[in-house]
């Protein structure tokens, strides 16, 4: 291996790194203060080492692992969502007894796991970096396990994980009987040579299953819920975004890689996946009184609306694709991270609060909050001003430019229903407020928190610097 | 750069309306009070400065009185554009007049909260401001979307009895419909893109497409549907009597005489010029909707008991004449268009002053509650009377000059229509006499000690009442202005024909 290939494997060395460090920490001295430091110190070392990263890109380091301008986009993505991840879990769990140490030892082999799936250009790749993230997440979501609910979410999410993984293994193994190989994109020209057999539908179709498991999609989606509402908030914070943000750039890297947006069949499923998750995901968020449950249905929808680019790949170049997606998917880690920030840093003691009624009143009680809180909720809405605009204005302008208006008055109809129940918890901060008191928030969780709603206004006014960005990553990608 | 400014001092103001309280609670009124005179320095210095000759529009040469036009977002072409010709000039002076009037009539309704409520108010009006001043549609969309939030939150926070509910019909129906016309935008400047390659949401550059006749007419109906909901036209006009009946005075006196005029400013700057053929072939269904609105409006006022839910019925009857105008398309119906516009706004926001005025004297809105009142407010009675008699048409003021121009110029395009739309102006009187019999005059039922119009109320209605005769006996004034750039918009329209 050249040296630039080490250079390249420096994110993966270095979570990998930081996770072993921390084991050998909490072996030695169990402190949750400096498990805390440990891990941040690894994940800012993952992070600012990047740009050196960027210098030897693109590379491919062993058949496996592709360094890109996409994969370092998304790697930054993740290590900066652990960043905030962790400084959360310091304020959720720092007041619990009990040893909650080995949490951030999961956590950092869950980063060490997207990180791989995201540079995987491989399905061996692909399995290893998706099981070493889910395996860490069973042990996450479980890890209050003197909540009811959060043991059951935790085995909830592991067997389902189990099946959709078994999914994927098999539909890889009917793709790699009919081609002879791994690599995604040796599929384009195999492809083209031999064209489709029933045979590589049903394994792609296995594969798409499997990875909508992990993306909740409907039909898929009837873990999402309860894993959502059992697990610790921090630890939902952190499957809403880095699993499903993961698996979503694993999922575009292998539709580009082998230009399957060409290819009807996968076409057609796509757009029923995308329609059935955008109305069944609205509808059923509509009847939550429980933030993190009405979340988890929205998330739902969500990833329907991150379908649409997908669906219009079939008559627009990749290019237009995956800009699209990589800028939704920004606006959404941002917002989504930002929204179960706020429910675990309003948490205190054991009773997570996640009935909207907690937080009634909180405009008078807690202004600074109660705008934060807005604003996140608008960008989720997507209401200008906000990130979670912009991110809508790409998949409008990818479905429009396909010409997809079923797709399009799906997505309007949906938005109106979302809008609908993100005004619903709007609405309660603004009425007279209840007799419940509110505990500080603690600080470092609530900074990084305030720098989230920064950013969804700067990038909803001015998304420039982040569009010329994504739109480079979007050209160069495959090059 | 003015033009920025002119909306960036009310974003300021509202920040500083917010801080201001804690100087004291009239601090944050007397904030927004400055910068809205501030603001209408400004208009007024544009006013007297700017030659009406000069204010074509709709070329590609066009030349504005002002234009700001900086990059934004580049990666589509999307670019900072706000401009002002004699008719957004209008409808700026309008929004600022009549901005002032709103805090000026929460003087005394509003006591808690007031620095937000202040600050929403501003926004509102920046978010107006900023609409009728983009000429880059993708700004235009930004602007129209975010004057909805502070005005959703002015409904949902100081509003009355049923407000959530009101709040959140006003949001979702506004919303919804400018979802549609997002897409709509969006196909437009796609069918641009197939044709030159560029990116482009430019009003300049999106003019004069070439577009096929059944694409053209779904992306009109896109743009169509917003505006209508906005101006409302029946059918979309569920949200009004709600959000208006429930709205803080403030809130009624914005909603009915800017809020509202959104729609109708989209309908002549987007819908017509955008899409002529289409609007053309889809002129009598649009008209049909107008007379339907004027009919419909005044029957559901005339049956009304709340005073505030009968003024936003006469909102949509009005507004159906907006609608007849602008899809009439001519000369005398565009300028009588934009006349209702400006004496609708004053008048309508005068009549809910008052009816916000008599909430906060006998906490009610309901009118078998009253009765008689004429000896006991004099003064009041006697506005509302002059208002009731403006918003009727009554010759010398603003309403006939605008109604009348309409009538003239729809006559020209549909007789039938216009024979049903004129009997609008025979339910005026009908609608707009009852309340005054209902409230003022009939049997007193109920003593009160009420209190008459005080100097502060005295003061802003004495504004309105010289911009409603200014506006019957010399609209010239404003013919002038609003003239060359209809003129434009026609002969544009009419060239691609």
């Amino acid at each position: 291996m050249t040296f630039d290939g080490l250079l390249a494997l420096l994110p993966i060395i270095l979570s990998a790194t930081a996770a072993i460090v921390v084991m050998l920490g909490i072996a030695v001295c169990r402190s949750h203060s400096r498990t805390v430091n440990l891990t941040l110190y690894g994940l800012i070392a993952t992070l600012i080492t990047l740009p050196l990263v960027g210098g030897v890109i693109p590379i491919q380091v062993t058949p496996l692992i592709i360094m890109d301008s996409f994969s370092v986009f998304f790697i930054a993505m993740i290590t900066a969502t652990g960043i905030v991840v962790t400084l959360l879990c310091k304020g959720y769990f720092g007041e619990r007894d009990s040893e909650n140490e080995e949490l951030y030892l999961l956590l950092l082999t869950a980063v060490l796991g997207a990180v791989v799936l995201v540079s995987s250009r491989h399905f061996a790749a692909l399995f290893l970096g998706l099981e070493t993230m889910s395996v860490s997440l069973f042990a996450m979501i479980a890890y209050t396990v003197r909540n009811e609910f959060s043991l059951e979410a935790g085995v909830k999410y592991l067997i389902l994980s189990a099946i959709s993984s078994s999914f994927l293994l098999f539909g890889s193994a009917l793709v790699y009987a009919e081609f002879g190989s791994l690599v995604f994109s040796d599929m384009l020209s195999l492809a083209t040579t031999s064209g489709w057999t029933p045979l590589t539908a049903v394994g792609l179709s296995m594969v798409v299953v499997g990875l909508a498991f992990k993306l909740s999609l409907v039909p898929f989606h009837l873990w999402t819920s309860d894993v959502y509402q059992g697990a610790p908030a921090p630890v939902t914070a952190f499957v809403a975004t880095v699993s499903k943000g993961a698996v979503f750039a694993l999922l575009l890297r292998y539709f580009a890689s082998a230009d399957l947006f060409q290819h009807y069949p996968v076409y057609a499923v796509i757009s029923l996946l995308a329609m059935a998750s955008i109305l069944v995901g609205n509808f059923l968020a509509l009847q939550q009184n429980d933030l993190k449950r009405l979340l988890a249905y929205s998330s739902i929808a969500h990833m329907g609306y991150l379908l649409i680019p997908f669906v219009a790949g079939i008559s627009l170049g990749k290019e237009v694709v995956i800009e699209s997606l990589s800028f939704y998917l920004v606006a959404y880690f941002i917002t989504t991270l930002g929204a179960f920030g706020m429910i675990s840093v309003m948490t205190s003691g054991e009773k997570e609060m996640t009935d909207i009624a907690d937080y009634r009143g909180l405009f008078w009680k807690k202004p600074g909050s109660a705008v934060l809180m807005t604003a996140i909720f608008l960008s989720l809405a997507g209401i200008p001003l906000t990130a979670g605009f912009i991110g809508k204005f790409y998949i409008f302008y990818a479905g429009v430019q396909a010409s997809l208006w079923p797709l399009i008055f799906v997505l309007v109809i949906g938005s109106g229903i979302g809008l609908y129940y993100y005004l619903r918890v709007i609405v309660a901060m603004l009425e007279e407020p209840g007799p419940l008191k509110y505990a500080e928030e603690p600080l470092g969780a609530f900074l990084a928190l305030a720098g989230l709603g920064v950013l969804v206004i700067i990038l909803g006014v001015y998304p420039s610097p982040l569009s010329d960005l994504i739109y480079q990553i979007a050209r160069t990608f495959g090059v | 750069m003015i033009l920025f400014w002119l909306i960036f001092i009310l974003l300021l103001g509202g920040g500083l309306a917010w801080y201001g309280e804690r100087r004291g609670p009239k601090m944050p009124g007397w904030i927004s009070l400055g910068v809205l005179a501030l603001d209408l320095l400004l208009v007024a210095g544009i006013w007297i400065g700017s030659e009406p000759s000069l204010a074509l529009t709709g070329a590609q040469d066009a030349s504005w009185i002002l234009d700001f036009n900086v990059a934004w977002i580049s990666r589509f072409g999307i670019n900072f554009h706000l401009a002002l010709d004699g008719l957004s000039l209008l409808l700026v002076a309008l929004t600022v007049f009549l901005g002032m009037m709103a805090v000026a009539c929460s003087w005394t309704e509003i006591t808690e909260r007031v620095g937000f409520f202040h600050f929403n108010l501003l926004w509102t009006l920046a978010g107006v401001l900023g609409v009728f001043l983009a000429l880059d549609l993708f700004l235009f969309f930004f602007f129209w979307e975010m004057m909805i939030i502070p005005m959703f939150l002015l409904i949902a926070i100081w509003g009355h009895e049923n407000r959530i509910y009101a709040s959140i019909k006003f949001f979702l129906f506004t919303q919804v419909t400018s979802l549609l016309m997002l897409a709509a935008i969006l196909g437009l400047v796609y069918v641009r893109y197939k044709n030159t390659g560029t990116f482009s949401f430019d009003y300049g550059d999106l003019l004069n497409l070439q577009l096929d006749p059944a694409l053209s007419l779904w992306l009109m109906l896109g743009f169509f549907i917003a505006f209508v909901t906005k101006l409302p036209g029946v059918p979309f006009h569920t949200w009004l009597p709600d959000a208006h009946t429930q709205a803080p005075t403030a809130g009624s006196v914005i909603l009915a005489g800017v809020l509202l005029k959104t729609g109708a400013y989209g309908l002549l700057r987007f819908v017509v010029p955008l899409f002529p053929d289409a609007a053309q072939s889809f002129a009598t269904p649009a008209m049909t909707l107008g007379v339907v609105s004027i009919l419909y409006g005044a029957h559901m006022a005339f049956a009304q008991t709340d005073v505030k839910r009968l003024v936003a019925y006469t909102s949509i009857s009005h507004m159906g004449f907006i609608l007849v105008g602008i899809f009439a398309w001519n000369e005398w119906a565009l300028q009588g268009a934009v006349m209702t516009m400006l004496a609708h706004g004053i008048s309508s926001a005068a009549l809910f002053i008052i009816a916000g005025a008599l909430q906060e004297r006998m906490h009610t809105r309901d009118m078998r509650c009253m009765g008689g009142l004429w000896p006991e407010v004099p003064r009041l009675a006697a506005i509302a009377l002059f208002f009731s008699i403006a918003a009727l048409g009554m010759p010398g003021l603003g309403n006939f000059i605008g109604e009348f121009l309409v009538l003239i110029g729809s006559y020209r395009a549909d007789v039938t229509l216009t024979v049903f739309a004129s009997l609008g102006l025979i339910a005026a009187p009908v609608y707009s006499l009852i309340v005054i019999q209902k409230v003022f005059h009939a049997e007193q039922r109920e003593t009160h000690r009420l209190w008459d119009f005080g100097r502060r109320e005295m003061t802003l209605m004495g504004f309105m009442i010289v911009a409603m005769v200014w506006m019957g006996v010399y609209p010239q004034s404003m013919l002038d202005l609003s003239e060359p750039v209809l003129e434009n918009l026609d002969q544009l329209v009419r060239f691609r024909n």
